[in-house]
């Protein structure tokens, strides 16, 4: 299989398995797992209080939103720029990337 | 506990080189054993305060030494690779990337890949444990998302349990002659669903069910955690093989420096 047809038929599948559970799971709003835990340890331990709670909590949905958006704009221009640097340095070097690796 | 320890040390230990890293090491295992000074660190998945004090000291102290190897690891690629670093800045921002993304699951949660294990592929497992707390921290301190007084636990699970396993299944796969896109696939894969599985088990000990104990605890973990995160695993195993590919269409001097590629 071709590279190109490998990524294609990776980015598609990934795409299908997150959206399916959307598609076929109707009455449910997808909240963490996280979120699920804590409710299993109030039935298990129902004693047991969190004794810490976290140091900042976004005051809403929206400004955590915002948060986690900052936090994957943040990674991916990080992780894009180097890709590509590494697309650039293969289109400009000639034939042999090799030479080219000092940079 | 103690056996993990003990294990955890030996692990480290073959990767030390010099007299000066072998010391630093050799405290922070002390230390470890010690419970001495070890910060309550805190991490992903299990919620602030939803460990008891002792547990999230254990599991903070026992990050210690996979972090001090973590530590040299960069260090040392940062000094004798220099190349390799963009790739090291790469996976940590990966790792970044898909800890941000929280999707749909099968069990009607949702909860997000943990993007460790392709990075522990290809630098290698402790440098990922530094990479995935700087993640933890980050979540923990400005998202609410995990916390500090569960950090020590959270960083053992997604940042040294899971990379480990990958990178384990990486070299296993390599020594069946499995290509090299499948291998990447199954490490980084059961690498995500293995940091969740971790997470389940700490969560159990920490809250053992009055009826049935650990075992029932368990199993009502596990059924979150792990259940929920397999699609998400499968996902995590599939975009790693679209970096990778990238990757080597891309990047080959510095995988080759990296040793993924043969010299």
């Amino acid at each position: 299989m071709s590279t190109k047809n490998t990524v294609i038929i990776c980015i598609v599948l990934a795409a299908l398995i997150a959206a399916v559970p959307l598609l076929f799971i109707q009455d449910s709003e997808f909240g963490g797992a996280d979120g699920a835990a804590e409710e299993v340890i109030g039935m298990l331990d129902p004693a047991y209080e969190a004794w810490a709670s976290p140091v900042l909590e976004p005051p809403g949905g929206e400004t955590e939103s915002l948060l986690f958006c900052l936090q994957a704009a943040l990674g991916s221009g990080i992780f894009c720029f180097g890709m590509g640097y590494f697309v650039a340095r293969k289109k400009y070097s000639g034939t042999n990337p090799q030479q080219e690796t000092g940079a | 506990m103690k056996t993990k320890q003990v294990r955890a040390k030996q692990v480290t230990t073959k990767q030390m080189r010099t007299k000066w890293e072998r010391s630093c090491l050799i405290a922070g295992v002390a230390l470890a054993l010690a419970f001495g000074i070890a910060e309550p660190a805190s991490a992903m998945h299990i919620m602030e305060g939803y460990l008891p004090p002792v547990h999230a000291v254990v599991w903070g102290a026992l990050c210690l030494p996979f972090l001090a190897a973590g530590f040299f690891s960069i260090k040392k690629t940062v000094v004798e690779h220099r190349k390799t670093m963009l790739i090291l800045v790469m996976m940590g921002a990966y790792a970044f990337v898909l800890s941000a993304l929280k999707l749909p699951s099968v069990t009607g949660s949702s909860s997000h890949p943990t993007g460790t294990g392709l990075g522990a592929v290809l630098l290698g497992p402790s440098a990922m444990s530094i990479l995935g707390l700087i993640v933890l921290l980050f979540q923990a301190i400005l998202l609410a998302h995990g916390g500090l007084t569960t950090l020590g636990a959270n960083t053992f699970s997604m940042a040294i349990a899971g990379p480990f396993l990958s990178w384990g299944i990486y070299r296993l796969c390599g020594k069946l002659n499995v290509s090299k896109t499948v291998s990447v696939f199954l490490a980084t894969c059961l690498g995500d669903l293995f940091t969740y599985c971790v997470t389940a088990v700490q969560l159990a000990l920490a809250h053992p069910a009055q009826v049935g104990g650990f075992a029932a605890s368990l199993a009502e973990f596990l059924a979150i955690f792990a259940v929920t995160q397999i699609p998400l695993a499968i996902i995590e195993g599939l975009v790693a093989v679209v970096v990778i590919k990238g990757l080597e269409s891309f990047a080959q001097p510095e995988l080759t420096e990296l040793g993924y590629i043969a010299q």
